[in-house]
């Protein structure tokens, strides 16, 4: 009796506690959403005010006509997809090659994938700058998509996930007279999708989201994707307006969160390096 | 498997290898070759042997960068980790609560850093901000949070905390995942304590996970950019500008591409030396249990 009592105590406490965790992850989200829908009064006189005493929409009006948000979106979108399917159509072969073939070369080969998770882009972002800017390919869809074709961490999860794959179904393949490409894109393909799934959505939020390569690769507006035009809303020096801001927030936030509503599993394996 | 052809695998691994090489070992020997020369992208380079590197590290501007980008990665990988790990214990619980818990925290890894900075610049303004209110509401004093020299780097590592925890949190929760219910279950039979079953049972196993945790937030906070960029730009006093933002600064406002490539050539070797002694600690660590 009284040791039921107690663990219903603690699982009261667990259930409080974790009420609290939500609501330091959640309530910043409401503070954005809540300050895009205020006037501009309404925050100049009490910036904390807990809700707009007149909602309205203006300032996401004003994001629409401060910015292009549709062709900065389709620009982010394109580029994220291009650069997820890029990932997974050259990870294949290299994995398979990696995972089930024998070569002479094969330790240096897979020392070099390794070797790649080690460099970042941060590293590297002024040489390939120069590098562009010499074939006048700043300033293009290139140049934010062809440096992440290949994809240090999709190879090494595509071998991790062919290594269990039985080597039977390849050699009945070849039996078959299946060429090579048609075993790795129409045989194994399709019984490793949980791995190729996880693989492109994690690769897709993060370059969507991605900030820093497209800033040192662009110097105007062809291909400026949303989150440099989100990050110019706010103008330096003071008066920021707010609800502005926070309006080009939401509308870069909401197509992530919407995504991660419905594929938050498969992120959440890629994420962990269990896909 | 034997390959049907010796030109198989090389055609397979070509077109990544190809790629790794344009943009990934190319660049970095680039970078050392431009670190030697003194161009600003206009006129013609010049020779200038380790100048570069003298000019970086005058005043020691280089160990400064390097100290706050320490300080600020142990803060992050620390306090994600310690909360991460807490937050799998607490949240490894059956029901929707406790997954709409989980997704919330997570949620945040996946929304972009831009949103994320922008928000907190809003609640840490030091006049407007929530933050501030609840200063005003407690009578505490007013905090610069982010223009003070002091606070400012504390105040970033915070902000990092609250983006990444959910990361550390779903990588706990998989490792706890992979405890056996079994062995809790002896053990509490045994009438150890949820102390002692977590001290002796749970941790022992989670100990390759949270050196995977550890090693890829120290890798993630060593790359912080756009958090500085949006946030601070490296001020109040220099106080945060960190390593990449530092490299930036050199190429893109002093216009500077062999100071930039003597950063970024530090950069990497500071980043290979971690990842060293990271493989080695978790090395000794994997031997010393096996023993």
């Amino acid at each position: 009796m009284s040791a039921g009592r107690r663990k219903r105590a603690v699982d009261r406490v667990y259930t409080i506690l974790g009420g609290l965790a939500a609501a330091a992850w959640v309530f910043p989200y409401l503070w954005m959403l809540v300050t895009s829908l205020k006037p501009l009064d309404e925050i100049a006189r009490d910036p904390t005010a807990p809700l707009p005493k007149h909602p309205q929409l203006d300032a996401y009006r004003e994001v629409f006509s401060q910015v292009p948000v549709g062709r900065y979106m389709l620009v982010s979108v394109v580029m994220a997809v291009a650069i997820g399917l890029l990932q997974l159509l050259l990870a294949l072969p290299a994995g398979y090659a990696l995972a089930k073939l024998k070569f002479v070369g094969k330790k240096v080969a897979f020392a070099l994938v390794v070797a790649c998770l080690l460099v970042p882009p941060q590293v590297t972002f002024v040489s390939v700058f120069l590098m562009l800017g010499k074939v006048s390919l700043t300033n293009t869809f290139g140049a934010l998509v062809l440096p992440f074709a290949a994809s240090a961490l999709g190879t090494f999860l595509v071998r991790q996930a062919l290594l269990s794959v039985p080597d039977e179904i390849i050699e009945a393949a070849r039996l078959d007279g299946a060429s090579e490409l048609t075993i790795i894109y129409r045989i194994l393909a399709p019984l490793l999708r949980p791995t190729l799934v996880s693989v492109f959505l994690v690769s897709f939020v993060y370059h969507y989201s991605d900030y820093f390569w497209p800033l040192v690769m662009t110097t105007d507006d062809t291909v400026r994707t949303l989150p440099l035009g989100i990050a110019l809303l706010k103008e330096p020096g003071s008066g920021v307006r707010w609800h502005v801001v926070m309006a080009g927030n939401v509308i870069l936030s909401l197509p992530v969160l919407v995504l991660f509503a419905l594929a938050q599993e498969q992120l959440v394996r890629g994420v962990a390096g269990r896909a | 498997m034997k390959p049907r052809s010796k030109t198989h695998p090389w055609l397979m691994l070509a077109p990544s290898l190809a790629t790794w090489i344009l943009f990934v070992f190319v660049p970095l020997g680039l970078a050392a070759y431009n670190s030697l020369f003194s161009w600003d992208m206009l006129t013609e380079p010049t020779y200038v042997g380790t100048t570069n590197y003298s000019a970086v590290a005058e005043g020691g501007e280089l160990f400064r960068i390097l100290g706050r980008t320490l300080g600020y990665s142990v803060l992050v990988v620390a306090g994600s980790m310690s909360l991460g790990l807490g937050l799998a214990l607490l949240l490894d619980r059956p029901g929707r609560f406790f997954a709409f818990v989980r997704g919330s925290i997570f949620s945040a890894y996946v929304v972009s850093w831009v949103a994320v900075a922008l928000l907190w610049v809003l609640l840490l303004d030091p006049d407007r901000g929530l933050f501030a209110a609840l200063l005003r509401l407690l009578h505490l004093p007013r905090i610069g949070f982010l223009t003070d020299p002091h606070a400012a780097l504390v105040t970033l590592a915070g902000v990092t905390v609250w983006k990444i925890t959910g990361y550390a949190m779903v990588v706990f929760l998989a490792g706890l995942r992979s405890v056996p219910k079994a062995l809790h279950e002896a053990a509490a039979l045994d009438g150890a304590n949820a102390w002692q079953r977590f001290r002796h049972v749970t941790w022992p196993l989670l100990r390759p996970t949270a050196a995977f945790v550890a090693t890829t937030s120290l890798i993630v906070s060593f790359q912080a950019f756009d958090i500085v960029r949006i946030m601070t730009q490296g001020g109040p006093a220099r106080a945060t500008t960190l390593f990449v933002y530092a490299i930036y600064e050199q190429v893109f406002l002093n216009l500077s591409v062999g100071r930039a490539s003597a950063l970024a050539v530090v950069y990497f070797v500071v980043l290979c030396a971690l990842a060293a002694l990271q493989l080695r600690a978790w090395r000794a660590q994997t031997i010393g249990r096996r023993a």
